[in-house]
């Protein structure tokens, strides 16, 4: 028997209104992948990589998690919705994201900022989220802002912050949705450096992202979209040295 | 100005002024509890939530706190099925009326206040904690309402203070309130410097109230230094 796919995408459709922003995508990521999504703005891969986590409701299609599939069934409107929130809630847990906006908590400090979730949705002691989270501060270099708020920080210092965030839910997989694209050039590197880190310790992450380095570099896989499906696939090599979309090569040379 | 009628009606003085503090801390901090749900109520997604909310929160709105304690306290008891019941110990009591009215008024305008924090909460923040899989219950208690809290205390503090000088009401159902010892003192006296006196407690309370607030800010809303 085959191990099942860490993440597993089987022909999603997302429609918000009339809009089809995703007409069929599939993918499947194996434990220790780091997928890349790539795409112009509108293409749907930010709402791709937020139906995983179901952030957004598929209109149809099937995600699963470790073999675990996310249920849904129609609701009187005709729409998906989660069978069984506790379900959603633990798959949740164990895909942590981090977003565009860092999206902290800006009421809490950095180090209540990480054990917030280890301790009230893991119910992990206090005690031991602190030192965990102590931990994680150290690995991605900020272990002096423990105390300060996420007000106080740059860009690339919350983007850090929000990646130990991530890391201390122990996640099975995690999801970044253009983890770069708020930061001032100059910070952009620190984040990424964290990133390629966390590649190398062999974890599952998907990475929406406009990186084109990281992409090529540090990917196991690469996907391209464009209007909600999916043009280019395959190894970083491929694709970025054959690729066999017109619009791919498009999408190359405009230098995004 | 008559200085001799502090000393001899102050210990009345003093008699409102305490009724007044209790009655106004009571139906702050009660109003409150009851506003945190009732806010909740009124921003959810559904409507056999959100409506019940919407109704409490516009009745009290739309109608005068002096109305809503004549009912209280003198429509209530024209039902025998009241008079003759439990419910009448306590809503026979005018102070009880007095700290009930006062309580589901301020409930109504703070459940509203609250609602503003809520809406001003940045969507990331709430989302951030529905993808690390918090439940509803989590979300608001973690995140939401203290977040909304912070977001809506200034406007709250002025709740307060209003509500201060709206108990001032409570006198016309016969409290002894700070308003209600000055009305009495001045039927006998006619010295209209006793209204004086009470608007200066009042200005002490209120002054007093506004630095409580400010110093529960600065320590709440210390994360805003920065911004």
């Amino acid at each position: 028997m085959t191990k099942p796919a860490a993440i597993s995408i089987n022909d999603l459709h997302k429609t918000f209104g009339d809009n089809e922003v995703l007409r069929g995508v599939s993918l499947n990521a194996q434990q220790g992948d780091v997928v890349s999504i790539l795409g112009s703005s509108g293409s749907g891969k930010s709402t791709m990589l937020r139906c995983i986590n179901m952030l957004e409701i598929p209109s149809a299609g099937s995600i699963s998690i470790y073999g675990e599939t996310l249920e849904l069934r129609h609701n009187r409107h005709g729409e998906l919705e989660p069978v069984d929130h506790k379900q959603i809630a633990r798959i949740r847990a164990s895909l942590s994201m981090v977003f565009q906006s860092f999206n902290l908590w800006s009421h809490m400090t950095i180090i209540e900022n990480i054990i917030e979730a280890p301790v009230h949705v893991l119910k992990k002691t206090k005690a031991e989220a602190i030192e965990q989270a102590r931990e994680l501060m150290q690995k991605v270099g900020i272990s002096d802002k423990a105390n300060a708020y996420p007000g106080e920080l740059s860009g690339g210092q919350q983007q850090r912050v929000a990646i130990a965030r991530a890391l201390a839910m122990e996640p099975q997989a995690m999801l970044f949705d253009e983890p770069t694209s708020a930061l001032d050039p100059e910070l952009v590197n620190e984040v990424l450096q964290v990133m390629r880190q966390l590649a190398e310790e062999g974890r599952t992450m998907i990475v929406v992202t406009h990186e084109m380095g990281f992409a090529r570099e540090v990917s196991d896989q690469v996907i391209f979209l464009h209007e909600g499906q999916i043009e280019e696939q395959g190894a970083p090599q491929q694709v970025f040295n054959q690729p066999k979309s017109e619009r791919f090569k498009q999408f190359l040379s405009s230098g995004l | 100005m008559d200085w001799s009628l502090i000393s001899q009606y102050g210990d009345r003085f003093w008699d409102g002024t305490l009724i007044t503090l209790k009655l106004v801390l009571l139906s702050s901090v009660i109003g409150l509890i009851i506003a945190l749900p009732m806010a909740l109520a009124r921003s959810s997604h559904y409507r056999r939530y959100r409506i019940p909310a919407y109704s409490y929160i516009y009745f009290f709105r739309g109608t005068p706190l002096l109305i809503q304690l004549f009912i209280l306290y003198y429509g209530l008891g024209q039902f025998e099925f009241i008079t003759n019941s439990f419910m009448w110990s306590v809503l026979g009591d005018a102070e009880w009326c007095g700290l009930i009215g006062l309580t589901l008024n301020t409930a109504a305008y703070t459940a509203e206040i609250i609602r503003g924090g809520i809406r001003a909460i940045p969507r990331g923040e709430i989302e951030a904690a529905r993808a690390y899989g918090m439940s509803w219950w989590q979300l608001q208690h973690r995140i939401v309402l203290p977040r909304a809290l912070r977001i809506a205390w200034p406007a709250y503090g002025n709740e307060v203070i209003l509500l201060l000088k709206g108990s001032a009401l409570v006198s016309t159902i016969a409290v002894w309130d700070l308003m209600g010892e000055s009305r009495s003192i001045f039927s006998r006296t006619y010295a209209l410097e006793i209204f004086l006196y009470a608007a200066v407690i009042y200005f002490l309370l209120t002054f007093i109230l506004t630095r409580l607030f400010n110093q529960i800010e600065k320590r709440i809303n210390r994360y805003l230094v920065c911004y």
